[in-house]
C-alpha cells in the first residue's frame, strides 16, 4: 500500500493538524494526536486520508479526530472520533463499526501475584471451559424472543436480574450498562437470530480474557478509589462486544444508509461512510437499533463477568466477597452517543462517534459514577497480550479538545497476514511462556495474528494521550494469563 | 484463470482478491476465499446443501450481500461451505446451491471468525483476463 503524502501542520509535539484546505469537501480540519516517531508509522498507510474523509460528514463540528492508536479501517479510521450536530448532522454506522459496543471491563481482586502464579494454568483452563469462546461458539444462555427483547432493552440490568453478576457492577458501567432509546423493533429478526445463540460468548479475533498483575501505580489517589492498592495485585480484564447481533445491525443499517445517502443528497468520498441525518427516520432507527446492540454487549460482558468470578471462586476455594472481585469499570470503545458539549462557547447537542476510542469524562460530571466523581472517569486501555495494559482517567482537557475522548488500545501496525507469516501460533505460545504468560487460544492461527509484534507499543500510545492531557495515567498492569477466542 | 483468490493484507482486518473468467466464477471464488479464512476446507465434507436466492441494487452490493448471507448462515447454523453451484447470476440477482458441512470443533481445523464483508474500496473490475474484486472483511 502506498504511504500517505498529505498535508500535516505541527501544532506541538503531540498534535498535528490536517488543514481543511487539504481536500475540497472537508467541512472541518483533522487533528491527529501522535508523536513524531509514531507519525512515521501512521503515514505508512492511508488512515490519515480517512481522517480527512470523515471531515466530509454533514454537521461535523470541531475537528475530525485521530487518537495515537489510529490505524486504517474501512471508511472511518480505527481510533477516530467525529462529533456531528444533532440538529443538522448525520449519524454513520461506519463511525461505530461492526462490533457495536466492543469494549473492556476491568475487575479487581484481593489476590497477589504469588497466590495466583502457582495456579495460573488451572485458572486459565477453568476460565476457558467456563466462558465460551472461539469460532462458532455458543453461549450457555438460551433466550426466547420475548427475553431477547428484554435483553436488548435492558442490557446489563437484564443480566443482573437473571443472576449474572452484581447490581454494584452496573453502577460502574458506562451508561450503567443500559443505553436509553433502545427499540428492539428496530433490530431485524436476522440480527436477533444471529445473536440468540451467541449471548454470553467471548468470540474470537482480538477479543480476550486476561489475568493481569499491577506493575506500576502513577496516581495513588485515583487508583485507591478504583480498589487498586498495590503493586503485584491481580486484576481481570474482559474484552468483547455485541457478537453477531451487532455485526448484523451494522450491516443492515449500512444497506439502509446507502439508500439514504442518495435520498438526502449527501456527498461522500467513500461508500463505507454511508450515513443519514440524525433526525431522519433512518438515523433515529439506527440509533435505536445501535442502542440495542450496545445493550447486548453489556449483557454479554455482564454474563462473562459472572462466569469469570465463578472460575476464580472455584480455583481459589473462596467466595467472590473474600476474593474482593469488584468491578472497577466498563467502557465502550465502538459507539455513537448523544452528548452535550461546548462548541465555540455554546452548549450544543452532538452525536459523538467513537470508533476505537474511549469516553474520557473529567471529574465532576454526573455521568461519572459517584465513586470516581472527584477523580474522573476510569479509562481502560488494553495493550497486546505480550506487553501491558493501562488504567487512566478522563480530564477537562479531553472535554475541551476531544469531546471527552481518548485512545482505546495499542492499534495494529502489522496486518494479520504479515503477523502470521512472521510467527506461528505455537512459537508465540512458547515465547509468551518464557515471559511467564500462560496463553490458551481457540485457534493457533488467531493467536499468531494477535502477536505483540502486530501492535504498536501501547505505552507510547498512552504516553501521547497523557502528555497531550486528554487522559491521565493511573496504573499499568501486565498479563500473567490470557485467553484468546 | 489459474488462481481463484488470494488473501490480502489489511492492517486491522483481512481481505481477499477474487478472480473469475465470468462473474459466476468471481462470486464462487469470493465465497471460497471467505470460507478459507474461517477454516481449512480440505477437511470439510459435502454433506449439507443450502439454496440461496438474493437480489440487490447492483452487482457489487450483490456480491457483499452474497458473502454476508453466507456468514449469516455460518453464524446461525454453523455450516462451512466448500463448493458453490451458481445457477443464475444476472446484474442484481443470484440463485445458487451451496455445499458443505456443519462445523465440528476438534475435528475440523478452524481458523477465525469473520464478522462481515465490508463495502470498503469495493469495486469489481474487468480486463482482458477476466473479472477481479477485492473484498475487505471485518474480523
Amino acid at each position: 500500500m502506498p504511504g500517505w503524502e498529505g498535508q500535516l501542520t505541527k501544532i506541538d509535539d503531540y498534535r498535528w493538524e490536517i488543514p481543511q484546505s487539504y481536500k475540497s469537501g472537508m467541512r472541518v480540519p483533522g487533528l491527529v494526536y501522535a508523536n513524531e516517531a509514531m507519525l512515521g508509522v501512521i503515514k505508512q498507510e492511508q488512515s490519515l486520508e480517512q481522517v480527512a474523509n470523515v471531515a466530509f460528514l454533514p454537521g461535523i463540528v470541531g475537528r475530525s479526530l485521530a487518537m495515537p492508536d489510529i490505524h486504517w479501517g474501512y471508511g472511518f479510521p480505527i481510533g477516530g472520533v467525529a462529533a456531528t450536530r444533532v440538529s443538522d448532522g448525520v449519524v454513520s454506522p461506519g463511525g461505530v463499526g461492526y462490533d457495536i459496543n466492543c469494549g473492556v471491563r476491568l475487575l479487581r481482586t484481593n489476590l497477589n501475584e504469588d497466590q495466583v502464579r502457582p495456579k495460573i494454568k488451572e485458572l486459565i483452563n477453568n476460565l476457558f471451559t467456563n466462558v465460551p469462546s472461539g469460532l462458532g461458539s455458543e453461549g450457555k444462555i438460551r433466550v426466547n424472543e420475548k427475553e431477547m427483547n428484554e435483553l436488548l432493552t435492558n442490557g446489563g440490568h437484564w443480566a443482573v436480574k437473571r443472576g449474572f453478576g452484581l447490581a454494584e457492577d452496573l453502577e460502574v458501567t458506562e451508561e450503567t450498562g443500559q443505553m436509553r432509546g433502545a427499540d428492539p423493533e428496530k433490530v431485524s429478526p436476522r440480527a436477533k437470530k444471529r445473536g440468540a445463540p451467541q449471548s454470553g460468548t467471548l468470540g474470537s479475533g482480538n477479543h480476550f480474557l486476561e489475568v493481569q498483575v499491577v506493575r506500576e501505580i502513577y496516581d495513588q489517589a485515583s487508583a485507591r478509589a478504583m480498589g487498586i492498592d498495590r503493586i503485584g495485585q491481580v486484576l481481570l480484564l474482559i474484552h468483547t462486544g455485541s457478537r453477531g447481533l451487532g455485526h448484523q445491525v451494522c450491516d443492515d443499517y449500512l444497506r439502509i444508509m446507502e439508500g439514504a445517502v442518495t435520498r438526502y443528497g449527501i456527498n461522500l468520498p467513500d461508500r463505507q461512510l454511508a450515513c443519514a441525518p440524525i433526525e431522519s427516520a433512518e438515523g433515529k432507527d439506527y440509533l435505536a437499533a445501535m442502542a440495542c446492540a450496545a445493550n447486548y454487549a453489556w449483557a454479554n460482558r455482564q454474563c462473562i463477568t459472572h462466569w469469570s468470578r465463578e472460575s476464580f471462586a472455584r480455583v481459589f476455594g473462596k467466595s467472590i466477597e473474600q476474593l474482593g472481585m469488584e468491578q472497577i469499570y466498563d467502557v465502550a470503545h465502538n459507539i455513537a452517543k448523544i452528548e452535550e458539549h461546548n462548541v465555540d462557547g455554546n452548549k450544543v447537542t452532538l452525536c459523538i462517534h467513537r470508533k476505537g476510542a474511549t469516553r474520557a469524562f473529567p471529574a465532576g460530571l454526573t455521568e461519572v459514577p459517584q465513586r470516581y466523581r472527584e477523580f474522573g472517569q476510569p479509562v481502560l486501555i488494553p495493550g497486546d497480550m505480550g506487553r501491558c495494559s493501562y488504567v487512566a482517567i478522563g480530564t477537562d482537557k479531553a472535554m475541551a479538545e476531544t469531546f471527552g475522548s481518548t485512545c482505546h488500545g495499542a492499534g495494529r501496525v502489522q496486518s494479520r497476514g504479515a503477523a502470521k507469516r512472521a510467527l506461528r501460533g505455537t512459537d508465540i505460545a512458547k515465547e509468551l511462556a518464557a515471559k511467564g504468560i500462560t496463553v490458551k487460544a481457540g485457534s493457533m492461527a488467531s493467536l499468531a495474528e494477535e502477536a505483540s509484534q502486530a501492535y504498536k507499543d501501547v505505552s507510547q500510545v498512552v504516553d501521547v494521550t497523557h502528555q497531550a492531557g486528554i487522559s491521565r495515567k493511573v496504573a499499568m498492569a501486565s498479563p500473567m494469563g490470557v485467553i484468546k477466542g | 484463470m489459474e488462481k481463484g483468490f488470494e488473501v490480502l493484507d489489511h492492517t486491522a482486518d483481512i481481505g481477499i482478491a477474487a478472480y473469475g473468467a465470468d462473474t459466476k466464477q468471481l462470486f464462487t471464488n469470493a465465497a471460497l476465499g471467505l470460507f478459507s479464512l474461517m477454516a481449512d476446507l480440505d477437511g470439510i465434507q459435502e454433506v449439507v446443501q443450502r439454496e440461496l436466492k438474493l437480489s440487490a441494487d447492483d452487482e457489487e452490493v450483490l456480491l457483499i450481500e452474497w458473502l454476508n448471507e453466507l456468514i449469516y448462515i455460518f453464524d446461525v447454523e454453523h455450516i462451512i461451505f466448500k463448493r458453490f453451484e451458481i445457477d443464475e447470476l444476472s446484474g442484481n440477482q443470484i440463485r445458487a446451491r451451496c455445499f458443505g458441512e456443519k462445523m465440528k470443533p476438534g475435528q475440523h481445523k478452524l481458523k477465525r471468525e469473520v464478522k462481515a464483508a465490508t463495502y470498503h474500496m469495493l469495486r469489481i473490475t474487468k480486463d482482458n483476463r477476466g473479472y477481479e474484486v477485492k473484498v475487505i472483511f471485518d474480523i
